[in-house]
C-alpha cells in the first residue's frame, strides 16, 4: 500500500509517495538521495543510520517512513551550513575522531543533538549517550573527546547551529530505539 | 631527521567528506534499472544438493534469474587476497564454485536469484526448492581429522589443509641441554571483523562487453584477477571499481562477493544488479579469524633464556580455504623476530571444518600467536620464579639479527625503550608493591605483553606498488595510487609523503581515493600493514621524479643547474640559500603551454620491495577482578610502538586505539557461537555478538618510540595490524597477576572467569 507523506528534510519541505513498509532509511537514501544516512545493520543495533527527528537521535532503519509525516528531520547532508562545518563536524576533524566515516554521520548527528541541548554532561553520562552507536575503528577515543569538545564549544558560544529547537528526550527515545 | 609535513598531524584528506556525508560508498552509487541479487543458503552445515528445482522462483514475476551450481562456470578457484604467483605449486588452494552442490557450513550459497526489488527476490528464494542429502557435520578440527571422518574436500586427505611449519636450530640438543621444560596449551577463539560497512559490491556489463564491479574492497587488482579466474574469462575484461570504504580488517582481502555479483550480471544480460549482504550474512558468510589451539614446550636455562621451543598449532579454517594455509605459516614466522629462540620446531595443521570461512583478519595469525607465546612466556616466568619482564628482556634480539629462514634482517628497533616507556607509563614498580597483599572480592593486577611484526609480506609474497603523479597548471598535484584507503590514513600518509617532497602544502596535493583497475597504478592493496611501508616508496620515487622534472625544467627556463635547486613553499629556489628563483606556479604553467618546450610534467612508477622491516611493541595492562561476578574491568591500559617514524600522531593514536578496542573485544567479550550439534550460527549478529561499545572502552594511553627504519621510506615500519596483537595476551597476564589464576582460552567473559575461579577455590 502506498501513502503521500511530506516531512521536511534539512530545511526543504518535500512531498511524496512511499510503501509503507518502507523504513525512514530507505526513503531518505533511495527515494530524496541523503546517502549519508549509512546502514550497518538495518535493524537497530549499530546506529550508523541516526538522524534527528525532530532534534532527536533516532535509528532511522528501524523507524517506518510514514511515522515521520509532518516530522522535522535533519541528516548528515543538512550539518553544515553554506559551506561551513558546524562545530560538532569541525571537532571530529580536529580530534582524529573519523577513520573509515561509516559510523560517523550517525555520532555526528546524535553528539549535535546534544550539543545543542545545552546540557551539561559528566564523562560517564556522556558515554551513555553515544553508547547506541558502534565504531570498530577507533575504539571510540577521540570520538568521545571530539563530543567533549564541540558540547562545550557550544556551550560557550551558544551557536551549534540550532537546527532544531525543539524539546529533547533524545535519552529515552534514543536507547529505545537502538538497544 | 625533521621533515616539515611528514610528521605532522595534519588532518586526515578525507575527513572532511566523512563529516559532511559527502564521502561515496559502494551502495551510494545508483545505476538506472539496478536489480537487487539474493542468495539462497544451505540450512545444514553438511550436505549434498542432490536436486534443485527454481521453476516456480523462476515463474514469480518480477524475477529475472535464478542461479544454481549448473549456471556457473564449473571452474574451482581461490578468493585469497594475495598476489598471483606464477609458480602453479605456490598458488592459492582452488577449492570453490561461485554457487555449490555440496554445502559445507551453514550457510552455504546454493543457489541465487536476480530481481526487481528486494522483497521479491526474498520471496523467490522461498519458492526454490533443494533437496539435500545431509552428511556428518564436522564441527572441531578433531572431528574432521579423526580416521573415517568425511571428507569435506575430497582432494584433502584428513581434511588437512595444510601441514607445512618449520623447524630451525637443533631442538633435540636444546632439550637435552634444559635446566627446566615448561608445557603450556592455549585457545583462542572464532571472531568476527564487524567493519561498520557490511560486503556489497553491484556489477553491469558496460557498452564495451566488459564486466564492470564496484565494490567494497581491500584488494581491487586482485579481485580483477579473481573474477576473471572464476568465470573464465580474460582478466583484462574486468573492470574493479572501489569507492570509499567502510572498514575492512581483512574481511575485504577475499574476493567473497564479487564472482558471484559478476555471474549475477551475466544472467540478466548485463543489466545492473547490487549484492549487499545484511549484517547476518556478512558476519557467517564473509570471513572470520581462525581459532587456534597451541601446544607449546620450552627448554630454559634456570635463569631464563629460552634454548627451544616447540611449538604444535592446530588451526581452524572452516569450508574453504581461503587464506587459511598462510595464515598459520605466517603466525609461526612474524614472532621470530621478537626472542632469540635459538631452535624452534613449528607444526601447525590447518584443517577444514563445516564452520563459516576463516581468513585474513587484522595481525593474521599473529594475535593467536602473539597470544599463546606471551601467556606462555609469562607462565615460564611463574614457574622459574623469575621477574616477567626481566626474562623477556634477557632474551630480546638485537638489531642486525638475521633470520635464518626470511632471512630478515632487523635493521632498527626499539622494543627494549618500548618496555621502559610502558613500565614507566603504568607505574608498574609502585603499583606491584602495593597489590602484593590483596584479600577481598576485588583483586588487581599488572601484566604486559611484547610483539614483533613486519612490514608487508617479503619473501613471501610479491611486494609490488605503483604511484602516479601529475603536476597541473596550477602547480598542485594530482596523486594516484593503486593501494587502498579501508579507513586506514593511508590517502594522508601518502600526500603527506608528497607535500614533503616536492615542498607543497597539503591542500596542493590532490589524492585520488578512488581505485580503477582501468586507471590506477597496480598495487596489491591493503593488507599485512603493507602500505605506508610499501607503496610509502613508491609514492616517494614517483614524487621524486617529478620533483626532477620540475627542476631539470626550470634549468631549461633559468639555466641555472637542476643540481642548485630544491622546490620549497610553491617555489623553485637555490638549494644553498633558499633564494626563490622562480614561483611553482609559473614553471607548472611553461610546462603546458611553453611554445617550444611545452611537455606537462608526469611520473608513473612501480616498486618491487625486496625488504620488509620489524615494527615492535608492547601492552601493559591493570585489571582489576571481581570475584563475585567474573567481571574484568581494565583500569589503566598502554600501548607502546616502535613503528619506525610516525608520519602522522594523531592518526597513528588513532589507528592504535582502534587496534586496542579490538584486542580488547578479543580478550574480553567476542566470540562467534554455533550450535555444537548442527552448526547453525547462534550469534551472528550485533546485539548478540559482544562487540565492545563505547561503554565497555576504558581510555587507551598510547606511546611511540620511534625510531629511523633504514629501508622505510621517511624511516617508516607498519603501524596497521600490530596494535591488535598484545592486548589479549596482557589482560590475561594481569588477570593471572590479580588471581593467581592463569586463563589460557580466550574470551575471558564473566562466565568463563567465574567457573575457573570456581573451580580454583578463590569463590
Ligand atoms: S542501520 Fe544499524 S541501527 Fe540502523
Ligand atoms: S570510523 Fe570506521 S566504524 Fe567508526
Amino acid at each position: 500500500m502506498r501513502k503521500k507523506i511530506a516531512m521536511t528534510v534539512n530545511g526543504k519541505v518535500e512531498s511524496f509517495e512511499v510503501d509503507v513498509r518502507d523504513s525512514l532509511l530507505e526513503v531518505l537514501r533511495n527515494t530524496l538521495g541523503y546517502t549519508g544516512v549509512k546502514k550497518g545493520c538495518g535493524v537497530g543495533e549499530c546506529g550508523a543510520c541516526s538522524v534527528l527527528i525532530d532534534g532527536v537521535p533516532i535509528d532511522s532503519c528501524i523507524y517506518l517512513a510514514v511515522w515521520a509525516d509532518g516530522k522535522t528531520i535533519l541528516t548528515i547532508e543538512g550539518v553544515a551550513q553554506d559551506g561551513e562545518l558546524s562545530p560538532v563536524q569541525q571537532a571530529f576533524v580536529d580530534k582524529g575522531a573519523v577513520q573509515c566515516g561509516f559510523c560517523t554521520p550517525g555520532l555526528v548527528l546524535t553528539t549535535t543533538a546534544l550539543a545543542e541541548s545545552g546540557q551539561e554532561y559528566t564523562k560517564d553520562e556522556l558515554k551513555r549517550e553515544l553508547s547506541g552507536h558502534f565504531c570498530r575503528c577507533t575504539g571510540y577515543q577521540n570520538i568521545f573527546k571530539a563530543a567533549e569538545k564541540a558540547i562545550e564549544t557550544c556551550r560557550h558560544d551558544g551557536s551549534c547551529g540550532n537546527h532544531h529547537p525543539a524539546d529533547h528526550h533524545h535519552d529515552q527515545e534514543k536507547q529505545e530505539g537502538s538497544e | 631527521m625533521a621533515y616539515t609535513i611528514v610528521g605532522k598531524s595534519v588532518p586526515r584528506v578525507d575527513a572532511v567528506a566523512k563529516v559532511t556525508g559527502k564521502a561515496k560508498y559502494t551502495d551510494d552509487f545508483f545505476e538506472r534499472d539496478m536489480l537487487v541479487g539474493k542468495v539462497l543458503r544451505s540450512p545444514y552445515a553438511h550436505a549434498l544438493v542432490k536436486h534443485i528445482d527454481t521453476t516456480k522462483a523462476k515463474e514469480l514475476p518480477g524475477v529475472k534469474a535464478v542461479l544454481t551450481y549448473h549456471d556457473v562456470p564449473q571452474i574451482r578457484f581461490a578468493t585469497a587476497g594475495h598476489p598471483f604467483n606464477l609458480d602453479p605449486s605456490h598458488q592459492d588452494k582452488a577449492d570453490r564454485l561461485i554457487l555449490t552442490d555440496k554445502a559445507r557450513f551453514v550457510g552455504d550459497a546454493v543457489a541465487a536469484v536476480v530481481a526487481m526489488d528486494e522483497l521479491i527476490a526474498e520471496e523467490a528464494l522461498r519458492l526454490i526448492e533443494v533437496e539435500y542429502e545431509e552428511l556428518e557435520a564436522l564441527l572441531t578440527p578433531e572431528a574432521a581429522m579423526k580416521e573415517g571422518a568425511p571428507l569435506i574436500h575430497e582432494d584433502c586427505p584428513h581434511n588437512i589443509l595444510s601441514d607445512r611449519g618449520f623447524w630451525m636450530g637443533n631442538l633435540e640438543e636444546a632439550f637435552l641441554a634444559a635446566d627446566t621444560m615448561v608445557e603450556g596449551e592455549y585457545e583462542t577463539s572464532m571472531v568476527q571483523h564487524c567493519h561498520l560497512e557490511n560486503h556489497i559490491s553491484y556489477a553491469y556489463v558496460d557498452a564495451h562487453d566488459r564486466i564492470v564491479i564496484v565494490t567494497s574492497t581491500q584488494i581491487p587488482h586482485i579481485v580483477r584477477r579473481i573474477v576473471g579466474q572464476a568465470l573464465g574469462i580474460p582478466w583484462g575484461r574486468v573492470r574493479v571499481i572501489k569507492p570509499y570504504v567502510g572498514g575492512g580488517f581483512g574481511a575485504k582481502q577475499d574476493a567473497c562477493l564479487e564472482p558471484l555479483t559478476a555471474a549475477m550480471t551475466l544472467a540478466v544480460g548485463g543489466q545492473p544488479v547490487k549484492l549487499n549482504y545484511s549484517r547476518e550474512e556478512c558476519m557467517i558468510d564473509t570471513r572470520r579469524r581462525h581459532d587456534f589451539k597451541f601446544k607449546m614446550k620450552s627448554a630454559l636455562t634456570k635463569d631464563g633464556k629460552i634454548l627451544g621451543m616447540h611449538i604444535q598449532a592446530i588451526s581452524n579454517t572452516g569450508a574453504y580455504a581461503s587464506h587459511g594455509h598462510s595464515i598459520a605459516g605466517a603466525g609461526g614466522s612474524k614472532f621470530r623476530y621478537l626472542y632469540a629462540i635459538p631452535a624452534i620446531k613449528y607444526e601447525p595443521k590447518t584443517v577444514y571444518t563445516n564452520l563459516p570461512v576463516a581468513g585474513a583478519m587484522r595481525g593474521y595469525g599473529s594475535p593467536q600467536m602473539v597470544y599463546a607465546l606471551e601467556c606462555h612466556i609469562e607462565d615460564i616466568a611463574k614457574k622459574l620464579n623469575l621477574d616477567p619482564i626481566e626474562i623477556r628482556q634477557k632474551n630480546l634480539i638485537e638489531i642486525g639479527h638475521v633470520d635464518p629462514l626470511s632471512q630478515n634482517k632487523i635493521m632498527s628497533s626499539g622494543i627494549r625503550e618500548c618496555i621502559d616507556k610502558g613500565k614507566a607509563l603504568i607505574r608498574w614498580e609502585a603499583k606491584k608493591e602495593g597489590y602484593r597483599q590483596q584479600m577481598g572480592d576485588k583483586r588487581r593486577g599488572l601484566g604486559m605483553a611484547a610483539f614483533s611484526y613486519a612490514s608487508g609480506t617479503h619473501p613471501v609474497g610479491l611486494e609490488i606498488a605503483g604511484a602516479r603523479i601529475v603536476l597541473n597548471q596550477d602547480g598542485s598535484v594530482q596523486l594516484q595510487i593503486g593501494a587502498t584507503e579501508i579507513g586506514q590514513g593511508s590517502d594522508t600518509v601518502f600526500a603527506q609523503m608528497v607535500a614533503e617532497v616536492l615542498g607543497l602544502p597539503m591542500d596542493r596535493v590532490h589524492v585520488v581515493s578512488e581505485q580503477d583497475t582501468d586507471l590506477t597504478p597496480f598495487d596489491t592493496g591493503a593488507y599485512a600493514s603493507r602500505q605506508t611501508y610499501i607503496s610509502g616508496m613508491a609514492v616517494k620515487k614517483a614524487a621524486e621524479e617529478i620533483k626532477a622534472k620540475i627542476l631539470d625544467f626550470t634549468w631549461g627556463m633559468t639555466d641555472i643547474p637542476a643540481h642548485a635547486l630544491d622546490l620549497k613553499g610553491q617555489n623553485v629556489v637555490y638549494k644553498h640559500s633558499g633564494e626563490v628563483v622562480i614561483p611553482l606556479e609559473d614553471v607548472a604553467l611553461s610546462t603546458y603551454y611553453d611554445t617550444v618546450f611545452a611537455q606537462p610534467i608526469t611520473s608513473d612508477v612501480s616498486n618491487n620491495a625486496r625488504v620488509n622491516a620489524v615494527p615492535y611493541g608492547v601492552t601493559f595492562a591493570e585489571v582489576e577482578v571481581d570475584l563475585k561476578t567474573g567481571k574484568i574491568e581494565i583500569l589503566e591500559i598502554y600501548n607502546v610502538h616502535d613503528s619506525g617514524t610516525i608520519v602522522n600522531p594523531l592518526m597513528a593514536e588513532g589507528q592504535v586505539h582502534g587496534g586496542v578496542s579490538m584486542g580488547i573485544g578479543y580478550a574480553l567479550s567476542e566470540q562467534l557461537l554455533f550450535d555444537p550439534k548442527t552448526g547453525k550460527p547462534l550469534n551472528n549478529n550485533l546485539l548478540d555478538y559482544k562487540l565492545p561499545t563505547i561503554m565497555d572502552t576504558p581510555e587507551i594511553g598510547v606511546a611511540f618510540v620511534e625510531t629511523h627504519e633504514p629501508t622505510g621510506s621517511f624511516g617508516v615500519k607498519s603501524l596497521g595490524e600490530p596494535p591488535a596483537l598484545s592486548p589479549a595476551p596482557a589482560i590475561r597476564n594481569a588477570v593471572l597477576d590479580a588471581t593467581g589464576v592463569a586463563f589460557n582460552q580466550l574470551p575471558m567473559n564473566p562466565q568463563r572467569v567465574f567457573e575457573k575461579l570456581k573451580q580454583a577455590g578463590l569463590i
